[in-house]
């Protein structure tokens, strides 16, 4: 039923005029997902009950006509915390937790009047670009079937893209948002480190990791930042600085905005469809008024090998915790408390993670740390301070969001090289903080490619507003997948 | 700095260090992984970084401190709810030295 909707203001708008009931609206998209799931598999947990009594009580106490999330259905990342719902971040190690705490971002939709629909399917602990990783089996791309989502917040945007729900929320470390809105033909923003509170978020890297919605259009996307961002004491890393209204922000006038195109962004590695499929999105903002000239972010090629030394290695502090002890999965009978810890973590995680805790330390260990962790924190600064250079002289950045369009279900996952590639676009706005986004800009060979924006940190009103003039003259945003195998004709 | 791959000892000590147990076929299976990974990531060694500082902390202030007051969240029993095993109140696990183990 959330197919016959284009937004959340046109769902808000028929909800406040009693054209459908909270009750209506989550019984049908609860309906949608069901129907979805044998094809895509994009939730761990459908939240049936709990949506409906949260509809229920939006029913009775009159849906709020000055909150445009009112009665709207939302689905999260299975990273973020819900209290007394099932959390599991995908992985065997939290088949059975269940929080007693709503992550930050969840409170604040939930505040707004949101109703929280499930918990969507993404890589094990958010690693991986395909959601392959994920211990309760792939999601699938709804623009073909035989094809990942992309990842990790793959669950969350093939729910999107089906239209299951007009918003998620996902997490991007590297690349977790925009990679997956770039496959499924949605919107995904990573917001600047520190716009949104990480509180409630399961740990991936915490000096990369953010939260950000994933929306069928740029608008929704602004007005659910509008809810989620802002100072939270629980979070030490959250900013004090105001937030702005994103929505008023929209003008679509980009007369005279100044766009860099960093040439390493089109060069080596880049599908050549994708390729001439950027190269018109950016003659587009040329027309609009916008000028554009090739820049140079120098350092950005060697993101992917920083951001595979400092990830891993923030990972394999952060995962220590998962022990068997206080919470989540513990193995039977260990015979003394070591080998609980081993026998829990070992049972517990899947390859991907343990590769990963693995990689992180090693780069941690005596004799490795100066030449790895260091060296990549070093790799850091530089490409934080290209970054810094080319903003003295250029409002935002645009390039491709991902190096090429979803790949067939199991084509990388044997050569976890091939599988990081995908993030070499992704990870330097990571790196350095920045907010970026990434915007339909058309398909290839049926399948969708994502403009990706770039903006200077705290300045999303630039990338949302360079996306929205983008989207408001192209009409990529409102084509719809095919739900099939085979792409769309 | 000359590659020298990653030997299975070597994954073997990092797994230990990391509480994890690899099977045989994991083993071999990581150290050539592992290997490739950190070939790839070796390249970095063609980057001048002399005289330049690392960054490892993303916040934009500095650290803002709450009051110090205590709070009690009564959910001691909501938290012991969710661990694997407990008795009266706390949770149990096994003995903390095996006499079968070597110090």
């Amino acid at each position: 039923m959330s197919q016959s909707y284009e937004s959340i203001t046109d769902l808000h708008h028929a909800l406040v005029n009693k054209d459908v009931s909270a009750t209506e609206i989550t019984k049908a998209t609860l309906a949608d997902i069901h129907d979805h799931e044998d094809a895509l598999n994009a939730y761990v947990t459908v939240n049936d009950e709990g949506a409906l009594a949260q509809a229920a009580k939006v029913d009775e106490a009159g849906v709020d006509a000055g909150n445009l999330f009112s009665g709207v259905p939302v689905a999260f990342k299975d990273n973020l915390t819900t209290n007394g719902l099932l959390t599991t971040a995908s992985s065997k190690i939290l088949e059975n937790f269940t929080p007693i705490y709503d992550a930050d971002v969840v409170t604040r939709l939930q505040n707004a009047g949101a109703i929280t629909i499930g918990k969507t399917n993404l890589d094990e602990f958010a690693m991986g670009a395909s959601t392959e990783t994920s211990y309760y089996g792939t999601s699938h791309n709804p623009w073909d079937v035989t094809k990942v989502p992309g990842g990790s917040s793959g669950g969350s945007a093939a729910t999107v893209a089906a239209r299951d729900v007009l918003a998620s929320l996902g997490s991007d470390t590297g690349g977790s948002i925009r990679q997956p809105a770039a496959f499924n033909g949605i919107v995904g923003l990573k917001p600047t480190y520190g716009r949104v509170s990480r509180w409630g978020l399961i740990a991936f890297a915490s000096s990369l990791d953010q939260i950000g919605p994933m929306t069928t259009n740029v608008t929704d996307a602004a007005a659910m930042m509008n809810v989620i961002a802002g100072r939270d004491d629980r979070d030490a890393t959250s900013s004090t600085k105001a937030v702005p209204d994103y929505v008023a922000g929209l003008t679509g006038d980009i007369k005279g905005l100044k766009i860099g195109v960093p040439r390493e962004f089109l060069g080596d590695g880049i599908d050549a469809g994708v390729k001439a499929q950027i190269k018109a999105a950016i003659k587009q903002l040329e027309d609009l008024g916008a000028t554009v000239d090739e820049v140079s972010l120098p350092h950005s090629t060697h993101g992917i090998q920083a951001y595979y030394i400092l990830g891993p290695s923030e990972a394999s502090s952060n995962l220590q915790r998962f022990d068997g002890i206080r919470y989540g999965y513990r193995t039977q009978n260990a015979k003394n408390l070591d080998e609980l810890y081993i026998k829990t973590r070992s049972e517990g995680f899947g390859d991907e993670v343990k590769r990963r805790i693995m990689l992180g330390t090693f780069a941690l260990s005596a004799g490795a740390y100066d030449a790895f962790f260091m060296k990549a924190a070093k790799i850091r600064t530089l490409i934080i301070e290209d970054f810094n250079r080319v903003f003295k002289d250029y409002d935002v950045i645009v390039g491709p969001t991902a190096p090429t369009p979803a790949f067939g279900i199991g084509e990388e996952t044997k050569d976890p090289m091939t599988m990081y590639m995908n993030d070499m676009l992704t990870v330097p706005a990571n790196l350095a903080g920045l907010p970026a986004i990434s915007v339909p800009a058309g398909l290839v060979d049926g399948l969708p490619v994502g403009l990706q924006v770039i903006g200077k940190a705290f300045d999303e009103e630039h990338v949302l507003n360079t996306a929205y003039a983008f989207e408001q003259h192209t009409n990529f945003h409102t084509l719809k997948p095919t739900m099939n195998e085979g792409g769309r004709a | 700095m000359t590659v020298e791959p990653i030997s299975r000892v070597e994954v073997e000590h990092v797994a230990s260090l990391a509480k994890l147990s690899l099977t045989d076929e994991q083993a071999q299976k990581f150290t050539t992984q592992l290997d490739e990974i950190i070939t790839m990531i070796e390249g970095l060694d063609e980057v001048d970084t002399d005289n330049v500082k690392p960054t490892t902390n993303m916040a934009d202030a500095t650290a803002i401190l709450r009051e110090d007051v205590a709070v009690n969240a009564h959910q001691k029993d909501a938290l012991l709810n969710e661990a694997p095993e407990t008795e009266d109140g706390f949770i149990k696990v096994p003995a903390i030295i095996d006499e079968s183990e070597d110090a």
